[in-house]
């Protein structure tokens, strides 16, 4: 059992990395697809940090801990925190591009927005 | 005082400042402040590619210096091949502020304090050693790119093209970051050199998926095909003054990153990443010249020349030796600044005539003699003609391919066709030439909506377009030999890692003599030959014997038609195309 | 369609083998043994007189990344900006109907609730703002939860009060400040002689809320930025509704 436990936040990650993309590729409405790839995005938080995660220790910060108690690696945390503004950003301008979408076209639906191809 | 961090915060504070006083300064204050900071950040560039002469140059940020070979901060690890691309994105920023400064009819501080975001992106980007760095600063490329695609849109085309972009973009990057995380578990490190050692020549599964997914990222962004579909949308979507810049400097900053990750992070070549990327490379050099030619939509069709360009490059790259590498280095700086002025003589037709469509703009053109000459030469130059940093990143590359008689098929190909059709365009819109129908089938008239009342050109686009030309004839002074002893840094990480971690003195390879370039020259001469006699032929099909007319079409309607329509333009085939893409890539680098 | 999706199952099965491979060389989750962030847990306290670890990388041992992502948010903000804004001096009309005609709702609970709420999470914003560097908080997440005040403010009372709390003028000017800030903050290290992002202010002592020299003051900028850019990213967001209802 622990052993399934120890490998399921990778595959967790890696089942919501696929399902992401996925959603995007079945997607008939821009916000749906929008939200599909905020879960994969969502993916490498989990990967990150169940990588960084060190059983048995405590959170990386030291003001009511003593120096020197195990902590998990701060550096992942740091890490996602920075992801996490990249996909709120990335998720606010698409949004943007799809009220102006629905604006101008009058639909969501991504097979009745295709003005260039070839 | 080091050079190096005021690359990246000079702009950003220009840019913090434009986007506060916005409407509260006069245009041209805005313009000249914009133009000034790029200015300087192109003699920054330049002073570093000058001092990265005898060697790399290490800067770390926070005074955060290794300890004990440990890397804990982040630095900024400057070869010369990086302080001359950082340098050619900081010369096509400057022509595209000098372009767009009387391009828009309205003013707009925030177009150009996107731009300056934009330079300081790809400056951090050419220049840092880290590997989470280069994603931090990919995602500012990306985030500023989308908003620079978007800007004019208030038609259902352009924002289209900027889903696309901003879709297909953030799929891949977070897929390379999925990469930079497994890397990290089995190194705990991010810094480049840093893992290299850590890895320590042991690749296994983990390695070489982890590696596959961090390049996945760079290489959407390097529009190698199957992951390429986004790039022409998004040029039909951009302004001009934003496309050369995408065409000129974010594809090739892709690129940039494959090649610097191998060459930092393996000192043996990876198996399987050869024969994987050649195959792409090829590929994508013939998919990219077959579209090219199929276009009539003038800024799509050098959207794909720069994707069939892209692939070259990447047959340079994927062969993962010295003369591989310079020639790609050498191509890339010359075709940046070809390919920007190409873009900047539409831009300057879609001003004066109102169009971007081959078909419709027939024979209008014929009153601008000196906007045709320039297109002219522009064309002649993409077809690898002397003397441009393109014809010796060719000749290298045709030479450094010598065993590889498809991907040397494949790279003629995309020389040949791209140049054929900007003279195929250039003798229709300028000369009158040619049959009014398409070359292709399928794709009615696409054109886009002028961005200003037409008027006359003023200087400003002119001088950008001219600078640009002056630029590609000047790379052509580059040294081959210097380009080799750099590519040798470039491919060797132990001797960086000593550099970079332990502080030790850069190392200083000898480089081979480069080939005499007398086989180079007819080389080009053939190229240029079999360009316009291409575009000649396309032109005057109509005096053609019907059964070779005929035969031609027979083989090329069809092929034409099939990969239209397998560019939809749907954003889901191109996840889709991006999935499966992915899949092939970790196959191969897993199978070799 | 057809195409799309086979071409997506064998792309798929492809990229879950690929990572399954990956997947079975990384450590087992609970057993990470990497040296980087071991030598951090070790050393940030002594070093940045910092409490919380994941701040002192965040804007000290990293601060370059840090740098780059407040400037995607500055970037983004812009970008949705000029997708949505008409043209440069839209701003100003935020007078239009469209805006007065919101009114203020006639739930009392609402109002009440509002009034309540705002000061506690005007109060708690800056309180994780100011203490990123001592415990778990920072100028990032600070700033989000700032952000949320005028928002709530407009929930309860009416556009104009918004309006005159969070004007655009302001949520610009803040969030340039933010941004161009960290940028002056790093050109400190370089003034006193140093690098640039070098930590030169007086470090103070661990836990205290201040301390860590230059964390604190990037920890604010950060928060500024966010707070203003969020704020504004809401309002054009708002704008959009509201023109479209009427």
């Amino acid at each position: 059992m622990s052993s399934i436990l120890a490998w399921l936040p990778y595959a967790v990650a890696g089942w919501l990395l696929l399902w992401g993309l996925y959603g995007i590729v079945k997607s008939r409405n821009l916000v749906h697809l929008i939200i599909c790839l905020v879960i994969l995005q969502s993916s490498t938080y989990v990967l990150l940090l169940a990588i960084g995660y060190k059983a048995g220790a405590v959170a990386p910060v030291f003001a009511d801990m003593p120096l020197g108690t195990p902590a998990v690696d701060p550096v992942v945390q740091a890490l996602m925190l920075t992801d996490i503004v990249v996909e709120a950003t990335v998720a606010a301008l698409l949004l943007a591009l799809a009220v102006q979408v629905y604006q101008r076209a009058g639909s969501l639906d991504p097979r009745e927005l295709v003005r260039l191809e070839g | 005082m080091h050079l190096a961090p005021w690359t990246v915060a000079l702009p950003l504070a220009c840019a913090a400042l434009l986007a506060a006083l916005a409407e509260k300064i006069p245009r041209t204050v805005a313009d000249l402040l914009a133009l000034t900071v790029a200015a300087a950040n192109t003699a920054l560039c330049a002073l570093l590619f000058r001092e990265t002469r005898s060697g790399p140059v290490v800067y770390w940020f926070g005074g955060i210096r290794p300890r004990q070979g440990v890397s804990l901060g982040i630095d900024f690890a400057i070869d010369r091949i990086g302080a001359g691309l950082a340098t050619l994105s900081a010369v096509l920023i400057f022509s595209a502020l000098l372009f767009a400064a009387r391009y828009f009819d309205k003013p707009q501080a925030s177009f150009q304090a996107l731009l300056l975001v934009f330079l300081a992106a790809l400056c951090g980007f050419s220049l840092t050693g880290d590997l989470f760095d280069l994603f931090v600063f990919f995602e500012l490329m990306s985030a500023t790119a989308v908003g620079l695609c978007a800007y004019k849109s208030r038609e259902v085309g352009p924002l289209q093209g900027a889903i696309n972009f901003a879709v297909t973009n953030t799929a891949g990057a977070f897929i390379t970051l999925t990469g930079i995380a497994l890397l990290y578990a089995r190194t705990g490190a991010l810094n480049l050199s840093q893992i290299s050692r850590m890895l320590a020549g042991r690749h296994d599964a983990l390695v070489l998926v982890g590696f596959a997914f961090v390049c996945l990222g760079f290489l959407v962004k390097a529009a190698i095909v199957p992951f390429h579909f986004w790039l022409a949308d998004a040029h039909a979507s951009a302004p001009t003054p934003v496309c050369i810049i995408f065409s000129g400097a974010m594809v090739e900053a892709g690129l940039y990153a494959v090649a610097r990750l191998h060459g930092a992070l393996f000192a043996t070549p990876l198996p399987g990443f050869r024969p994987a990327l050649l195959a792409l490379g090829a590929i994508t050099c013939v998919v990219g010249a077959a579209m090219c030619y199929a276009q009539r939509h003038l800024k799509r069709l050098l959207a794909f020349s720069t994707i069939a360009h892209a692939g070259a490059i990447l047959c340079g790259i994927a062969l993962l030796t010295p003369e591989g590498y310079a020639g790609a280095a050498l191509y890339v700086a010359g075709h940046g600044a070809i390919k920007a002025g190409l873009f900047l003589c539409v831009g300057m037709l879609l001003h004066r005539l109102h169009s971007v469509d081959e078909l419709v703009l027939h024979g209008r053109g014929q009153g601008l003699p000196w906007l045709g000459a320039l297109f002219a030469a522009l064309g002649l130059l993409l077809a690898g003609t002397p003397p441009t940093a393109m014809f010796l990143g060719e000749s290298m590359l045709h030479h450094a391919l010598r065993e590889h008689a498809v991907a040397r098929l494949a790279l003629a190909i995309a020389s040949i066709v791209t140049a054929a059709a900007v003279l195929r365009a250039c003798g229709r819109i300028f000369l009158g030439w040619g049959p009014r129908e398409p070359d292709a089938p399928g794709g009615g008239e696409s054109d886009e909506e002028p961005e200003t009342v037409p008027a006359r050109i003023p200087w400003s686009m002119w001088a950008a377009a001219t600078l640009l030309l002056a630029g590609a004839i000047a790379s052509g002074f580059l040294s081959r030999q210097q380009a080799s002893k750099e590519a040798m840094r470039m491919l060797d990480p132990h001797a960086f890692a000593t550099q970079v971690l332990d502080g030790a003195a850069p190392s200083n390879p000898e480089a081979a003599t480069p080939e005499p370039l007398g086989p180079a020259l007819w080389h080009s001469a053939g190229t240029a030959a079999g360009a316009l006699a291409l575009a000649g032929l396309t032109l005057g099909r109509k005096r053609l014997p019907g059964a070779l007319r005929r035969a031609c079409a027979g083989v090329w309607e069809p092929f034409a038609s099939a990969l239209r329509g397998l560019h939809t333009g749907e954003v889901g085939d191109q996840v889709a195309w991006l999935a499966f893409g992915a899949a092939i890539l970790c196959g191969a680098m897993a199978l070799g | 369609m057809r195409l799309r999706l086979v071409l997506f199952a064998a792309g798929a099965l492809g990229l879950g083998a690929a990572y399954f491979a990956a997947a079975r060389g990384l450590p087992p989750v609970g057993g990470y043994s990497g040296a980087y962030g071991e030598v951090l847990n070790a050393v940030s306290v002594g070093e940045r007189h910092a409490t919380d670890v994941v701040s002192a990388v965040n804007f000290d041992y990293r601060g370059l990344d840090t740098l780059g992502e407040e400037f995607i948010l500055f970037a983004s903000v812009l970008g949705v900006a000029t997708i949505l804004r008409k043209q440069q001096g839209d701003e100003e009309d935020r007078d239009e109907p469209a805006w007065q005609a919101r009114q203020a709702p006639d739930s009392d609970a609402v109002r009440v609730l509002g009034v309540w709420l705002v000061p506690l999470t005007v109060s708690f914003g800056l309180y994780m703002i100011s203490h990123g560097a001592v415990s778990p908080g920072g100028g990032f997440q600070g700033g989000v939860v700032l952000a949320t005040a005028p928002l709530v403010i407009y929930l309860c009372a009416t556009a104009k009060t918004f309006l005159r709390i969070a004007p655009p003028w302001l949520t610009k000017a803040a969030e340039a400040i933010g941004a161009g800030g960290y940028v002056v903050i790093g050109c400190l290290g370089v003034l006193a002689g140093k690098q640039f992002l070098e930590n030169v202010l007086p470090l103070g002592t661990p836990g205290a809320a201040w301390s860590s020299g230059t964390i604190l003051f990037l920890n604010l900028t950060v928060g500024i930025a966010v707070a203003a850019g969020f704020v504004e990213l809401l309002a054009i967001f708002i704008e959009e509704v509201l023109r479209r209802e009427t």
